[in-house]
């Protein structure tokens, strides 16, 4: 299966090894990314306000081009998700707004919400099947991992749809498909600190802390995330536990420890 | 004639697209907030004020900027208000004035470090500057 991928900034950059394991792991399992062309950056977080167009529009530019390509969009990092699922929410539910935005745009092929998006982690489970993602496990990861979701994946709920909010189990099932032991805790749906960690490195470390104590506590010997924002805010912030990606996760267990970077 | 206070009102009730009518005041926002701590007004105060039209206090505010569009409050009221989107749209109200912007370009050679992942600037700049 074939999808048109959308990475991000981040993962061009300070989170090069998230991008290449998804693509790794991906010809593994056997589909097919195919990155958008000259793609923008989605700006991280989408904004609520309803006339707010500009900020919106590089989101819709990559929702265009899977529509054209007649192919699904696939993300991986959290935030791409959040911000491309709420955008095109938006384009589908709000017609003043759609409305705006194809007037803007201009180039005869409207876009109502059309395509469908992906989160890596659903395409995993959705369409691979976590039963086929086991059968390449090579080397099963013997290991305590706290899921660590945060806020972005998840909410609103009414508009990711990626699990139950209140208690995700999609990365659960992964760590359980790879051979580890996923510990349940607390904070593994609460906000890192996010942003703020610019504004208000203080207020972000207390948030990070509270986060990666309650993962500890629990028992987990690492935390996997699929935001670079979470990883950084935890790691910076003291977390004595690795924190990776959980393509990273993957793969280990399917490529294992030398393709580590 | 309305007078200012009534259309800033009215302007963050068109932008949020929140009815604050809605509300019955139960403070479970502010429970799960996890900027309760640093902030002076809380998110079922923010919903409160706007709706009584007292908005000046939330304007001057440094709470405007302890949100961190994390959600919570928004999925778990029982009443669909969504808080969120109301201190999104007071921020917004303060920030696109000439000169008040939170985040500048000469703030930032001070937070990077070598890891800070660009979606934390981009995000940054996109909640705290017009
Ligand atoms: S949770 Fe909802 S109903 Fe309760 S105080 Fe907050 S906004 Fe009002
Ligand atoms: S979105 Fe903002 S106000 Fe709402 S719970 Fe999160 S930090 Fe608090």
């Amino acid at each position: 299966m074939k999808f048109i991928y959308y990475p991000g900034c981040t993962l061009k950059n300070k989170a090069k090894n998230f991008d290449i394991d998804a693509r790794n792991c991906a010809k593994i399992l056997g589909f097919e990314l195919i990155e958008v062309d000259d793609f923008q950056c989605c700006g991280g977080v989408f904004t609520t306000s309803a006339d707010e167009i500009a900020t919106k529009l590089s989101a819709v530019r990559a929702l265009k081009a899977a529509k054209k390509a007649g192919l699904p969009l696939v993300t991986v990092c959290s935030a791409c998700h959040n911000v491309i699922k709420q955008t095109d929410h938006a384009m589908k539910n709000d017609p003043v707004f759609a409305d705006r935005v194809n007037g803007y745009i201009n180039d005869g092929d409207d876009y109502h919400g059309e395509t469908k998006v992906y989160h890596y982690l659903e395409v995993l489970r959705d369409i691979t099947g976590f039963d086929k993602v086991k059968e390449k496990v090579k080397y099963p990861l013997d290991m305590n991992v706290g899921a660590y979701y945060g806020c972005l994946m998840l909410r609103p709920g009414a508009v990711m749809e990626t699990d139950d909010p209140e208690n995700p189990q999609i990365m659960e099932q992964l760590i359980k498909t790879l051979g580890g032991r996923p510990v349940d805790y607390g904070m593994k749906n609460e906000c890192c600190g996010g942003y703020v960690t610019v504004t208000d490195p203080g207020f972000a470390q207390k948030r990070s802390k509270a986060v990666y104590e309650s993962a500890k506590k629990a028992g987990a010997e690492i935390i996997v995330t699929a935001c670079p924002l979470c990883r950084y805010n935890l790691t910076k912030n003291g977390a004595d536990i690795p924190v990776l990606y959980f393509t990273q996760l993957m793969a280990k267990a399917l490529i294992g420890e030398k393709n580590e970077r | 004639m309305k007078d200012k206070n009534e259309l800033i009102k009215e302007q963050i009730l068109y932008q949020s697209g929140v009815n604050v009518r809605k509300c019955m005041r139960c403070g479970k926002c502010s429970g799960t907030c996890p900027g309760y701590d640093e902030m002076e007004y809380h998110p079922h105060q923010f919903v409160y004020l706007v709706e009584t039209g007292d908005i000046e206090p939330l304007l001057k505010s440094e709470s405007l900027y302890k949100c961190l569009s994390c959600f919570a409050c928004v999925d778990r009221c029982p009443r669909g208000v969504e808080p969120a989107k109301i201190i999104e749209a007071v921020r917004l109200t303060v920030i696109r004035q000439q000169g008040k912007n939170k985040l500048t370009p000469d703030d930032i050679p001070a937070v990077i470090d070598d890891d800070i992942p660009q979606q934390a600037l981009v995000s940054a700049y996109r909640k705290f500057t017009r």
